[in-house]
């Protein structure tokens, strides 16, 4: 079996198999939601192939990024809203 | 019953048109605005809003410089949405033969009290991190700002509405006289002065107006609050905007208040049709990532593009349009619309009040580019 791979989200350790996309691992773990909308609701993965743009979450610090599309990657650190 | 006879018609209800109905309006006059599409559906909604002093020539600079402050004292009233925000330019100089410009240009405004510091390569870098090091430094003109221009548009119309103007979209104009304006229908909008206010399109109402259509690219990005936090513009600016032949692009960058960035700037002749030319949006970028580096790897959320309103002397047209006794044109302010449509009201409601105006009307007269008729 491959190596696990170990990504933080909003600073607690989280992994999860290779080939796991960052939306998934947020599924996986005890994180609240994915983002907040401009008027404060909670947002989250609807289509799950980067047409909706509702997963967005910041990966590396770089923010609205889509985490339907964006694999893990070990050492990865990802952000909620 | 007669239809009413207004002291004044304007058509076009851009920027321009609206803060035309709102002086005349404030001054006790019966006004009616016709518009085809709907309020700021021209330039007005695809522009940028950058509220700017500008120095290309004394008449630009004292019109823009008038216009600023008009737009300082009108701030307080406006509503939030307008999100007007004194932002500031930074004018910024790549090289050493860009900071000598800063330098003139940092004379020019001192000269003439229009507040300005010179920043140094150290002192950008601090301002504005994300733009790359070893930029050669920056001028930062600190009384220009930012406004979002359609909601300006509507807020001057709202209130020339409260003082009984009446404003009517959908209505296209097919000809303005002496008379008044005449709608398709074969109905006429009769009143005792005639405004022609519509931008790119005033010279199809007035085929004598030397105005021609020059098209811009804009991109908005998703929200990235405090990425940037002045109105960036290249210094190399001045030498490409302004030469009426070639296509040029320019490093343009706005932060909105909403956090968003709106990133410009481009213009090219001889188009008038709405379409994205991919082309040179991607030199704009390309453009614009050459300052900013991590630019690529922000998510933009549409393109669109405007026609600016452009005069061969980049000076708009305001005054009575040469052959008639009632009609006036306030056109023709290429991309500085947003700036100088309040002095523009000012000089126009001077003139119709025979008052003497704040700033000299004779660099804007619409007799100057037009020949004489022999
Ligand atoms: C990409 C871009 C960026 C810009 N950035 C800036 C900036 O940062 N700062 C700045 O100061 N300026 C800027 N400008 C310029 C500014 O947007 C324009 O100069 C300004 O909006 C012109 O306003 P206007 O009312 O004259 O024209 P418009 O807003 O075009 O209004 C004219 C109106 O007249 C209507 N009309 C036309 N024909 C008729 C008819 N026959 N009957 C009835 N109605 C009619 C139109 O539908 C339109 O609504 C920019 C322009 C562009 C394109
Ligand atoms: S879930 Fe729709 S874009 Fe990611």
């Amino acid at each position: 079996m491959a190596e696990l791979v170990w990504i933080s989200i909003d600073e607690s350790p989280v992994e999860v198999e290779p080939g796991t996309t960052v939306a998934a691992a947020i599924l996986q773990s005890d994180t609240a939601g994915f983002r907040r909308s401009v008027t404060g609701e909670w947002r989250g993965p609807v289509c799950g192939m980067g047409i909706c743009f509702e997963c967005r979450v910041a990966i590396n610090g770089q923010p609205h990024r889509r985490s339907c599309q964006a694999y893990c990657e070990s050492g990865m650190v990802v952000r909620t809203k | 019953m007669s239809e009413p006879v207004y002291d004044v018609v304007i058509a076009g209800a851009g920027i321009v048109g609206a803060a035309c109905a709102y002086a005349c309006s404030r001054e006790g006059l019966k006004v009616a605005v016709l518009e085809r599409d709907f309020i700021g559906g021209g330039a007005t909604a695809a522009g940028m809003g950058h509220v700017v002093v500008m120095d290309d020539s004394e008449a630009q600079f004292a019109l823009t410089r008038y216009s600023q402050q008009l737009w300082q004292e009108l701030a307080s009233e406006l509503p939030a949405d307008c999100e007007y925000v004194r932002t500031g330019t930074l004018w910024v100089a790549a090289d050493e033969e860009e900071l000598i410009e800063v330098r003139r240009k940092h004379q020019f405004y001192s000269q003439r009290k229009v507040p300005s510091e010179i920043l140094d390569s150290r002192s950008l870098d601090a301002a504005e991190p994300q733009l790359r090091t070893g930029l050669a430094g920056a001028l930062f003109v600190k009384e220009d700002a930012v406004v979002y221009p359609p909601c300006v548009a509507r807020y001057l119309l709202e209130r020339s509405r409260d003082l009984g103007a009446r404003v009517l979209l959908g209505k296209e104009v097919i000809r303005l006289d002496d008379e008044g304006a005449a709608f398709e229908d074969g109905t006429m909008m009769k009143g005792a002065v005639m405004v022609n206010a519509a931008g790119a399109r005033a010279a199809s109402l007035h085929p004598d107006l030397p105005i021609v259509p020059r098209k811009g690219h804009l991109l908005i990005t998703e929200r990235y609050p405090a990425f940037v936090h002045h109105q960036l513009i290249e210094l190399g600016y001045l030498k490409s905007a302004h030469k009426s032949t070639a296509d040029s692009v320019a490093f343009n960058v706005q932060p909105r208040k909403t956090g968003q960035l709106l990133i410009g700037s481009s213009r090219q002749y001889g188009m008038d049709s709405p379409e994205v030319d991919r082309s040179i949006l991607s030199r704009m970028l390309a453009r614009a990532g050459q300052y900013i580096p991590s630019l690529p790897g922000l998510s933009a959320l549409r393109v669109w593009t405007g026609l600016r309103a452009a005069t061969p002397d980049n000076l708009p047209l305001i005054g009575r349009c040469p052959g008639y006794r009632h009609v006036f044109a306030a056109a023709g302010h290429e991309g500085l619309g947003i700036t100088t449509s309040l002095a523009t009201a000012r000089l126009l409601i001077d003139q119709l009040m025979s008052r003497a105006p704040a700033i000299s009307s004779e660099p804007y007269s619409v007799q100057r580019n037009i020949a004489v008729h022999g």
